[in-house]
């Protein structure tokens, strides 16, 4: 038996949340979010997997872009989801459920960010081969050399790892993910003027970082 | 070497490589093991271990006082409390005048 169809039978064939869903259950149609949700806040702790499996692989891919071992990755998106189910009755429905949840990653990610600061690199000396392959061939040749390397995209971890929280945070989501300040502002729960004077100073720190990069490399 | 470029280069390799969604096998039962695991909050334990909490400093401010209190009362002599109680007096009758003319 599916979770919607317990929830069906549980309630007299009728899913019981919004009025919209106050219609007879037929068999095969899924329990949208607010059903499970409303049925999480009822006490139905089992409703609370099937929005787990369906939201995990954006969670997962959030995670990922703030820290690098698998680990440390399981251990974000777990905190998540149990911040999420304790957090579950604040949740006022009057945007979807992954806005929400977006926000609790974002925010939960940054603190890791927080958390892990002091295991940023210090130094470039330990580049890779191919790593210093490609600065080499880009030296040689900024316009030709391609972007779609593996190499180059060791480097920007690499340079990711080395800013503070804040500026991570600001480059990975206005510049890697092309979201608006605005958008920003609402996932990391900052002002957009606070957002702005971040990207600015992240901006400064990733040249500073590059600068340096490029100074170990070639001094 | 030209950072702008290089800024630009990197960002693009970043963009161009997202991170995976993959999810690890049955992470959701993993998830729904440690909710079941968990225990259930009651909030009347909470008050309870925050007023247990908060019970050994305001013993300690308790103690404090009286020991300043006793300590001050000792040292207090008749014609210190007197002069005290003079002065009050004297402020009172200060403040009646006053509300009189005003």
């Amino acid at each position: 038996m599916t979770r919607t169809e317990r929830l069906a039978e549980e309630t007299g064939g009728l899913l019981p949340f919004s009025p919209e869903s106050r219609l007879p259950y037929s068999p095969g149609m899924e329990a949208s979010d607010a059903e499970l949700i409303a049925a999480v806040l009822r006490g139905d702790a089992a409703s609370f997997e099937p929005l787990v499996q369906k939201y995990s692989p954006r969670i997962f891919a959030t995670a990922r872009r703030y820290a690098r071992r698998e680990s440390e990755v399981e251990d974000i998106v777990q905190e998540i989801w149990l911040k999420a189910y304790s957090k579950l009755a604040s949740f006022r429905g009057d945007a979807p459920f992954d806005h929400w949840l977006m926000r609790l990653a974002v925010r939960t990610c940054y603190d890791f960010l927080r958390g892990h600061q002091r295991n940023r690199e210090a130094t470039f000396t330990d580049l890779s081969e191919p790593e210093d392959d490609w600065l080499e061939r880009f030296a040689a040749a900024p316009e030709t050399t391609s972007e779609n390397a593996d190499a180059a995209k060791q480097l920007i971890e690499r340079v990711l790892k080395q800013l503070s929280p804040p500026a991570r945070m600001v480059i990975t989501l206005l510049e890697i993910e092309d979201r608006s300040v605005k958008e920003i502002a609402k996932l990391t729960g900052w002002s957009v003027a606070l957002v702005k004077v971040r990207a600015f100073r992240a901006r400064a720190e990733m040249r500073k970082v590059l600068a340096r990069m490029t100074k170990d490399k070639y001094l | 070497m030209n950072l702008d470029e290089l800024q630009k280069k990197l960002l693009t390799a970043a963009r161009a490589n997202p991170p995976g969604e993959q999810v690890p096998y049955a992470f959701e039962k993993r998830i729904s093991a440690l909710l079941k695991s968990r225990p259930v909050e009651d909030p009347l334990s909470l008050w309870a271990r925050a007023l247990w909490r908060a019970a050994a400093p305001c013993a300690a401010i308790m103690l404090l006082l009286g020991v300043w209190s006793f300590i001050g009362s000792s040292q207090n002599t008749p014609s210190a409390t007197d002069s005290f109680e003079d002065q009050f007096v004297d402020t009172m009758l200060v403040l009646d005048q006053t509300e009189e003319t005003l």
